[in-house]
């Protein structure tokens, strides 16, 4: 994954539209908040509360830091549907899941591509990154998440 | 529960270019009735299962179309379908047929035929946006490995270990004339084999195949009809998630967490039978990798969470240890075909505690086993069987 976005000239599109706000100088996943019991949700629904079943959800912005949960690596190349590069062209990558304060946990990617370099607990935020190209050439963009090397505000995870 | 088996047939695991799915389902139900001493004609009722079907593996079949292979007899066939638990699921509703009083003897059969690889999945199928697979997120193997990754970190289990117990897996299934990988292979040889998902290396994990397996029910008080050696199912429970449990294909998590369904089902097997997880002498867990394995110790209740590092080095989940755990090579040895997996785990328990098991029996005339499959995207089966 390429760490920067910001100077491409390129086209570029999210993975899903709803997914995170796009463009912005400091992106948020979107999710849905349960106006009965708080259980927050990623991403965004249409539908009930999977915790109480209330149909009363509001679309939320997650916070952008978080700590990391667990994760691994896949190291294999993937088949269809995935549309980063495959076969030959494979990249390996990681994936976790990140502890958004006290709100949710997210899986995500990783842009550590190295396990010995990621640890449960650390602090990790968020970036928009392309990971993919379509065939016209519009770059595809993910969210991922980023160690940011500072100690995490609190032992939440 | 008043129900026993009297009569057990697989078709070996592993790799076979010259036969469908269906017909491996066909030859493990003709040595299970051949085993009980009946004729297809006898049946009542059966239940089978086959994934492949549903997710576009040809040769695998819808199990009801057995019955013309077998015997237009007019029998009462149902198939089912839950994922990893579907043998377990069908075994549960013979039981009930069984229980209900509405049937005295019936079959239960489970086979697939999967391509190679790993299982693909289609996000809408399971309720997600296309984006999810897009993102490089649907793979199941990525979830066992965050699973045990979090596992380890919280309850102090090694990579070592993980590789002690795959170790076992191919150990028990080199002395499993039905197994598909029957070569021992040395930790070092585990935790050198090729990374697919940290911390989990490529002879981890099992791999989806071919099988086939099928048993013949009875009401229990009926068993000695067919056999001097009948296997009692005590009890049979499957059990979907609850909110906060950790499953796959879940892009987001609560805060809260819940036990895995495992645990409500081996919980509710082991009341219904009024038998103690310290009463088994033998069990068959699910072991998509090794990590599951052991986490699946816990979740049925077998000891606390971390015991596992120390009982595993101390052999206690060997053939001859105090609960000797996949005896036949689990689906490591044996791969996964979906809807035989489970039936194979009772084959074995079956077999142990007939005392036919041959080089690989659980010494001390085992009298209580146990099985446990897991599926997606949250599902718990569990048995109890008896002497």
């Amino acid at each position: 994954m390429a760490p920067d976005t910001s100077t491409s000239t390129v086209q570029q599109r999210p993975l899903q539209h709803g997914l995170f706000t796009w463009p912005a100088q400091e992106p948020h996943l979107i999710g849905s908040r349960c106006s009965n019991c708080g259980t927050a949700v990623f991403p965004a629904t249409r539908q009930g509360c999977p915790r109480c079943s209330c149909e009363d959800m509001d679309e939320v912005l997650l916070p952008r830091r978080g700590t990391l949960w667990t994760f691994t690596t896949q190291s294999f190349p993937v088949k269809w549907p995935y549309i980063g590069p495959s076969d030959d062209d494979f990249e390996p990558y990681t994936i976790g899941y990140v502890q958004l304060d006290d709100v949710v946990k997210v899986e995500a990617r990783l842009t550590e591509p190295d396990p010995t370099r990621l640890e449960i607990g650390m602090e990790m935020e968020l970036e928009i990154l392309p990971f993919a190209t379509d065939q016209d050439g519009t770059e595809v963009l993910t969210y991922a998440f980023r160690p940011t090397g500072r100690q995490p505000r609190s032992e939440s995870a | 529960m008043n129900v026993a088996i009297v009569g057990i047939g697989i078709h070996p695991f592993g790799r076979h270019d010259d036969i469908s799915g269906a017909d491996m389902g066909a030859y493990a139900i003709r040595q299970a009735l051949r085993d009980a001493g009946i004729e297809w004609t006898a049946l009542e009722f059966a239940f089978g299962g086959s994934m492949g079907q549903t997710i576009g593996h040809e040769g695998s079949g819808s199990a009801d179309t057995l019955v013309k292979d077998l015997g237009l007899t007019g029998l009462q066939f149902i198939n089912v379908l839950n994922g990893c638990a579907t043998a377990g699921s069908a075994v549960a509703m013979a039981a009930n047929s069984i229980e209900s009083g509405a049937f005295d003897l019936g079959l239960v059969v489970g086979f697939d035929k999967h391509p190679r690889g790993h299982f693909n999945a289609d996000a809408s199928a399971v309720g997600l946006g296309s984006w999810y697979g897009e993102n490089g997120l649907m793979v199941t193997t990525q979830f066992f490995a965050q699973k045990i990754n979090r596992y380890m970190h919280e309850y102090g289990i090694s990579r070592q270990t993980l590789a002690r117990v795959a170790a076992k897996a191919y150990r028990n299934g080199a002395s499993n004339p039905n197994a598909w990988r029957r070569k021992p292979f040395s930790e070092e040889e585990i935790l050198e084999s090729r990374l697919l998902n940290w911390p989990l290396s490529q002879y981890m994990f099992c791999s989806p195949d071919e099988g086939a397996a099928a048993v013949v029910v009875c009401r229990g008080d009926r068993a000695h009809e067919f056999t001097d050696r009948p296997v009692h199912l005590r009890s049979s429970a499957v059990t979907t998630r609850r909110f906060g449990s950790f499953e796959v294909f879940s892009p987001w998590l609560p805060i809260e967490r819940s036990p895995s369904p495992t645990v409500d089902a081996a919980r509710k097997a082991f009341e219904a039978a009024g038998v103690a997880p310290d009463d088994v002498d033998v069990a068959q867990l699910q072991d998509s990798e090794a990590g599951a394995e052991i986490m699946h110790m816990a979740e049925c209740g077998f000891c606390a969470d971390g015991d596992q590092e120390a009982m595993i080095a101390a052999g206690d989940t060997e053939i001859g240890g105090r609960l000797p755990v996949n005896t036949d090579g689990g689906l490591i040895a044996n791969g996964e075909p979906i809807g035989a997996s489970g039936m194979r785990q009772l084959y074995e328990i079956v077999l142990q505690l007939r005392g036919d098991a041959g080089e690989r029996q659980v010494p001390g005339e085992p009298r209580v086993g146990f099985t446990q499959v897991y599926g997606a995207p949250g599902i718990g089966a569990c048995s109890v069987l008896t002497t």
